[in-house]
């Protein structure tokens, strides 16, 4: 293949939605006039990317290929990059990087890997290989964690390892991953088993099955490393049925392991024996507890029963079982690999390491990101997350799903991790994260996740099955306008109550939702009960829509769009809402092209 | 020339390459054997040195691409590919993270750097064989890796 | 035996390791509230899921509260199981309960004898502060149970009891969270299901949510109708209970006053299934000797162990489950279907009165029996030969309904021919008695010889699954006796495997026998009352002058009159019975 033409210099400018905001579309225009004006229009090729996740210091314009990284670059500044850079070579210094701890300028963009937010571990093959080929995985020293683990060490060796890196379960609760192993070790059984939580359930997480994948032999590799290091020559893993893609790539990726001798008797000729098998589960959100997720796998109702005895002494068909869920997994190998004191080194004094989060909500770069323990929100939303949708005001982050809180802006500033979370009324959860603005009702949020509860809610115990539905009415009477200031009350009574009764995690934590949002936000919830009024404008039997005069231009489109006939005026004359007819749809406010229709 | 891309796209199942030669790893050795021979072909590959280099195409191929069209843009770049009798090797790879972009592909053509772009439609994934593969101009749309990973 | 010390309420106390916090408390005085919890001691049945939340206690250093039911006490524990925050807890937790609960007690047939009622009062809820939507099912009516699960509170007694001890399998729970509840499966009717009505759930169920089919109406209008005449027999099990709904201790013995009642209700003759029971002997000792014989002279054809098959249930439960092995067990119908054949057939000739005009109504402490009543080969043209099954209970409520001070009446004996029964008669009310009757007649018939003692102790007791040998004057016969079906199941399991060592065994689906039937009092999770009532029984047995059946004189005259002779044709025909495969 011949290339035909080809620049000499690319341009790159960041198009981000953070960045676009700060005129990044003017500054690319000016690049190209500049560039027309000096003909050079054919040798360098300007180029508008997504984002750099460096917004805070936005925008962003990158130039190939010396890699040289400008920060907040504005349209003014142009002509001199032009100048100095592109035609005489001399880097413009002002608008370098600034090394906040050794205050240098930074030129390469190569040598501010270290500025960026995200450290991959758990991901670190996703969108790298072809999940499907397990030579892909082993060319990338995949299975060679195994090797060491089961050539050149002992079980108590691989365990004081992992326990070393400070590893703690990713699948919510934090416990100490090492801990967990070496207890499973000590207990005495003929039969042990390796299982892994694969039961994702999170409204908005996908953690878990990103990984299962794009790197699924990570998970079965560290597995095996379990499974010899517990003493259990059988692993499970529990998956959801809903992941068709993740289970068909489980399937591709044990199948081939087998095939490699990596599963199956004698592995790597040191004896070792173990297999794994794929157990499906029926999409419950309480089979993530593991109790009953053992349950569900033993072909019993998938429901929790009271701990101790703990899974390590009494878990799978009696037998000890150790349950980690896949991203606590996916960690092991690279620990394995690459040491405990390389592990431990990243992260906060009791968090090691990094976490996974499926970033979502009011947020521009919604994804899969991770970051290490001790990031603050605030390079997560900003730096990694590009900011606010649509310029708006930042309300919240809810993270921990169903058992999390919301994190209010004073919390911007707090490094993440498992404590730090708690201490602020949330947790880390399984690592959904949403983020929230000015639009969303807290009211109504902590409403939501309640009504995920109640469907997900195995209905074994009192507080969880009848306290989290009154629970939910009480925020229903609220949101419905009916409220009183006692309800409140009655809503914090009750979800302690529920904490502190209830039988599993779930019920335990089921509240959150609402006393976190009761702490933070008392005056929303003070506002619907008291003048029956939704600050964020949400709650639709507390909102009017009514029509601008001074906006209306008599279009007549939001008239033909009522579906219940509610609004009357003439063409090109000012439009009225009836109110005793209007249902809140807001069809009127979302077909309005003139922002006539208010919310109020 | 001829298409020699390894993914050949039928209903939802794509080929596995597994090399035949290779049945079983029984130690520690053989396994280390491997990992340099996986290794060697793919620096190969990106180095660009050798009549083996191909241009590698890895389209994110996660339920979230999915569900984004990835498997029309994996459809379409392997046809297209095929029918300008473009040499490339087209795989499928897990999730880049990016889903507000989706669907994304890394392009690498031996010797550069990779190059990630996102929202690859058919429109997208035509203008990027047609400037990047073909002219070696970079297109709008690309994607700034923003991480570091554990071997990098 | 390792022992751990802890405080709860400041008091020390020492259990043995594996106590509960709830166990170890109840040994020092403190009586902590369980709604979900039971456990019927001695006979290895527990429930114990905890669910309800009720018995939580405080336990120092631990985040949550901790149900004292199923938290094994440890070393130096500190417990407090009413602070402001337990108390405070637990009230909440049953002020929801009841916020899902219909407040129909005025009307409820548990009433009274609703342990959810008796909470609510024991912590003096005057007000449910949290009020909502109610959960509501469908209700379900079946020949003997009656699931109004509107009233279900989740306890998952119902389940244990069909689950682990009768190992069914109907009763579990289904959906989630606010909707979850116990029903079989697919919310199907009871009567598309397994079940055998062995009643054990209605036993143990806390609220009013399974409760029996009541008859009781159908029976007073039968009473007030001038054209019919109206028999009713009483089973063993009865008599040993009834009393108790009446506030006297279990284990009295009230068959007298029973008699009296049942008199005054207006019942036209007063008989007794126990004289049932003694022909039952002589159809099913016969058929066991006859079996025995033609086993001992070589005959491979014959099938061995022969099984009892008086319990209603255990016959639905063989029928459902084991129908390959459905020519095992005795053929003899059982005592309360013997009653109402020979009722309708040489009594109604005695008294000249025609079948359709004979209403024969039994109390029974079974719901199965309702069941087996409705059974289609137990009726001539449509004419039922038992017409109403009643429950101990059911009873009781008759007897109020008559305005009858139970308490102060004087004993009454039963009416002749059919309320004449020997002792061999009564203990067919526990477990273990219908083989010890049966030994009793079969080895005098077998060896020609008085036996020289009649209580056979090695037949006795409340373990689930017991033998014996008792020694035919030379020839052993092994006897096999298991109550609760989850019990019989294994039985039954080695007869399938060939590896059978019984020549007869004995079968009754309640554990500890009819005296812990499910239509008997309440016994509320107390395993004592069943003891009584099991004393009681023997004590009777003990009191009557004939103890074995073939001495009987009503039934010899029986068979001179009618029968001809045990098995004959007529025998056969009125007194016998087949089974169907229903897998």
């Amino acid at each position: 293949m011949k290339i035909i033409a080809e620049y000499n210099m690319h341009i790159l400018v960041c198009g981000g939605a953070g960045c676009k905001a700060s005129q990044s579309e003017m500054i690319k225009t000016n690049f190209k006039n500049k560039l027309n004006e000096y003909g050079l229009a054919d040798e360098i090729q300007v180029i508008m990317t997504g984002c750099f996740g460096f917004c805070e210091k936005g925008p962003i314009v990158k130039i190939l290929p010396d890699n040289t990284f400008y920060t907040q670059v504005t349209p003014e500044d142009v002509p001199e990059i032009v100048d100095e850079h592109i035609i005489k070579g001399r880097i413009v210094e002002r608008l370098l990087y600034l090394n906040p701890e050794t205050n240098e300028r930074v030129s390469d963009s190569k040598e501010m890997d270290i500025f960026k937010k995200q450290i991959r571990i758990a991901l670190h093959n996703c969108g790298i290989i072809d999940p499907e080929n397990i030579e892909e995985y082993i060319g990338r020293d995949g299975y060679s964690a195994l090797g060491t683990c089961l050539s050149e060490k002992t079980p108590e060796e691989a365990i004081r390892l992992i326990k070393d890196s400070g590893l703690r379960g990713r699948g919510g609760g934090g416990f100490p991953t090492g801990l967990k192993w070496e207890l499973t070790r000590k207990s005495i059984s003929d039969q042990k088993y390796v299982v892994c939580n694969a039961d994702e359930g999170d409204p908005g997480a996908f953690m878990d099955r990103s990984i299962l994948e794009g790197d699924p032999h990570s998970v079965l590799e560290a597995m095996a490393i379990c499974g010899f290091c517990i003493g259990a020559d059988k692993g499970l893993v529990y998956i959801r049925a809903e992941y068709p893609l993740a289970i068909e790539r489980l399937k591709i990726a044990i199948g081939q392991a087998r095939e490699y001798g990596l599963l199956g008797n004698d592995i790597l000729g040191t004896g070792f024996n173990f297999d794994i098998e794929i157990r499906y589960g029926a999409g419950a959100f309480v089979c993530g507890e593991e109790t009953a997720l053992i349950h569900s796998m033993e072909g019993e109702r998938g429901e929790p029963t009271v701990k101790p005895p703990f899974p390590a002494e009494k878990g799978y068909n009696g037998k000890p079982t150790n349950v980690n869920n896949v991203e606590t997994f996916a960690n092991i190998p690279a620990i394995i690999n690459k040491g405990a004191e390389w592990f431990a080194s990243i992260g906060t004094e009791k968090s090691k390491g990094t976490k996974v989060f499926a970033l979502a909500g009011n947020i521009n770069n919604v994804g899969l990101i991770e970051v290490p323990m001790g990031i603050t929100l605030r390079e997560i939303i900003y730096d990694i997350g590009g900011g606010i949708k649509d310029g708006r005001r930042f309300k919240a982050v809810q993270t921990g799903g169903p058992s999390g809180g919301c994190l209010t802006q004073s919390f911007l500033n707090t490094p993440i991790d498992y404590d730090n979370l708690v201490a602020a009324g949330s947790m880390m959860g399984s690592g959904g994260m949403i983020v929230l603005d000015d639009s969303n009702c807290m009211v109504a949020i902590a409403k939501f996740y309640l009504e995920f509860i109640l469907e997900e809610s195995c209905g074994k115990c009192t507080p969880c099955r009848i306290g989290n539905k009154r629970l939910y009415e009480i925020l229903e009477k609220i949101t419905d306008g009916k409220g009183e200031l006692e309800d409140l009350n009655r809503l914090r009574l009750l979800s302690n109550v529920i904490k502190d009764t209830s039988l599993c995690g779930l019920g335990q934590t089921s509240p959150n939702p609402v006393l976190s949002t009761l702490d933070n936000f008392y005056d929303e919830y003070l506002a619907h009960v008291n003048s029956s009024s939704c600050p964020a404008g949400q709650c639709k039997a507390l909102v009017n829509y009514t029509i601008d005069a001074d906006k209306c231009t008599g279009c007549t489109l939001c008239f033909r769009n009522c579906p219940v006939g509610a609004i009357s005026g003439e063409k090109r004359g000012v439009h009225s809402i009836v109110q005793s007819l209007c249902i809140k749809c807001g069809v009127c406010f979302e077909k309005c092209k003139f922002d006539a229709v208010l919310i109020a | 020339m001829m298409f020699r891309g390894i993914a050949s796209v039928s209903s939802n199942q794509i080929t596995i390459p597994i090399n035949s030669t290779m049945n079983k790893i029984k130690t520690l050795a053989d396994l280390k054997k491997l990992q340099a021979e996986v290794q060697s072909k793919i620096s190969l590959r990106v180095k660009g040195d050798s009549p083996e280099s191909l241009i590698q195409i890895k389209v994110s191929m996660a339920t979230c691409g999915i569900a984004s069209g990835a498997k029309d843009t994996l459809t379409f770049m392997t046809e297209e590919l095929d029918h300008q009798g473009i040499d490339a090797l087209i795989t499928q790879t897990g999730c880049m993270g990016y889903c507000y972009a989706e669907p994304t592909i890394q392009l690498t053509i031996p010797g550069k750097e990779p190059v990630v772009y996102g929202f690859v439609n058919k429109t997208k994934a035509l203008e990027i064989i047609e400037k990047h593969i073909k002219l070696n101009e970079l297109v709008d749309g690309i994607i700034p890796a923003n991480y570091s990973s554990t071997d990098n | 035996m390792e022992m751990i010390n802890l405080t709860i309420d400041h008091k020390p106390v020492v259990v043995r390791k594996g106590a509960t916090v709830l166990e170890a408390a109840s040994g020092i005085g403190i009586d902590i509230p369980t709604l979900c919890y039971m456990k019927l001691e001695d006979m290895n049945i527990e429930n114990k899921p905890g669910g309800c939340r009720v018995c939580v206690v405080e336990v120092k250093g631990r985040r949550n509260l901790a149900p004292a039911c199923c938290t094994e006490a440890s070393e130096g524990m500190e417990i407090s199981t009413h602070s402001i925050r337990v108390v405070n807890a637990r009230r909440t937790v049953v002020e929801l309960i009841l916020s899902d609960h219909p407040a129909d007690c005025l009307i409820c047939a548990k009433s009274g004898n609703c342990d959810l009622q008796d909470m609510a009062n024991h912590l003096g809820i005057r007000k449910i502060h949290y009020q909502g939507e109610h959960s509501m099912y469908r209700e379900d009516t079946s020949p003997a149970i009656i699931r109004e699960i509107n009233k279900c509170i989740m306890c998952r007694r119902c389940e244990t009891m069909c689950n682990d001890v009768q190992t069914i399998g109907v009763l579990s729970a289904v959906n989630r969270g606010f909707q979850a509840v116990v029903s079989p499966a697919f919310e199907m009717n009871l009567d598309h299901s397994v079940c055998t009505y062995c009643g054990q759930c209605v036993a143990v169920c806390p609220t009013g949510a399974l409760t029996e089919v009541d008859e009781t109406g159908a029976v007073i209008r039968a009473l007030s109708d001038p054209t019919k005449t109206v028999i009713v027999q009483t089973a063993p099990a009865v008599r040993a209970a009834l009393g108790e709904e009446f506030g006297m201790t279990a284990g009295t013995l009230v068959t007298g006053k029973m008699v009296a009642a049942l008199r005054r209700l207006g019942f036209d003759y007063v008989f007794d299934t126990d004289f049932a029971a003694d022909l039952t002997i002589l159809e099913e000792g016969t058929e066991l000797l006859n079996r025995l014989s033609a086993f001992m002279a070589g005959d491979q054809q014959v099938k061995l162990p022969i099984l009892t098959s008086c319990c209603p249930a255990w016959v639905k439960f063989f029928e459902h489950h084991f129908p390959e092995l459905k020519d095992i067990p005795s053929t003899a119908r059982s005592p309360q279907q013997m009653f109402g054949s020979i009722a309708k057939t040489y009594f109604a000739d005695k008294i000249k009165v025609k079948r359709e005009n004979l209403v024969v109504v039994s109390i029974m402490p079974c719901l199965a029996k309702k069941y087996e009543s409705s059974r289609p080969e137990f009726s001539v043209n449509g004419n039922p030969d038992v017409d109403y099954a009643l429950t101990t209970r059911e009873l009781a409520h008759l007897i109020n309904l008559g305005n009858i001070d139970f308490k102060s009446l004087q004993n009454e004996d039963f009416d002749a021919p059919m309320g004449e029964s020997t002792g061999a008669g009564v203990i067919f009310g526990t477990t273990g008695g219908v083989i010890e009757a049966a030994v009793r007649t079969a080895y005098e018939i077998f060896t020609g010889k008085q036996l020289p003692r009649l209580d056979f102790e090695e037949l006795r007791g409340m373990e689930g699954l017991r033998k014996a040998t008792i020694d035919f004057n030379g020839t052993p016969i092994n006897i096999g006796i298991a109550h609760g079906l989850g019990n019989a199941r294994k039985l039954l399991e080695e007869i399938q495997a060939g590896t059978s060592e019984f020549h007869a065994i004995e079968i009754m689906s309640c554990p500890g026998g009819c005296i812990g039937g499910g239509g008997q009092p309440y016994h509320h999770g107390d395993s004592e009352i069943l003891k009584k009532r099991q004393r009681a029984i023997y004590s009777e047995d003990q009191n009557k002058s004939i103890r074995k059946s073939h001495e009987n004189p009503y039934i010899t005259k029986l068979y001179e009159e009618f029968l001809g002779a045990p098995l004959s044709e007529k025998s056969h025909h009125l007194l016998h019975t087949k089974y169907f495969d229903r897998s």
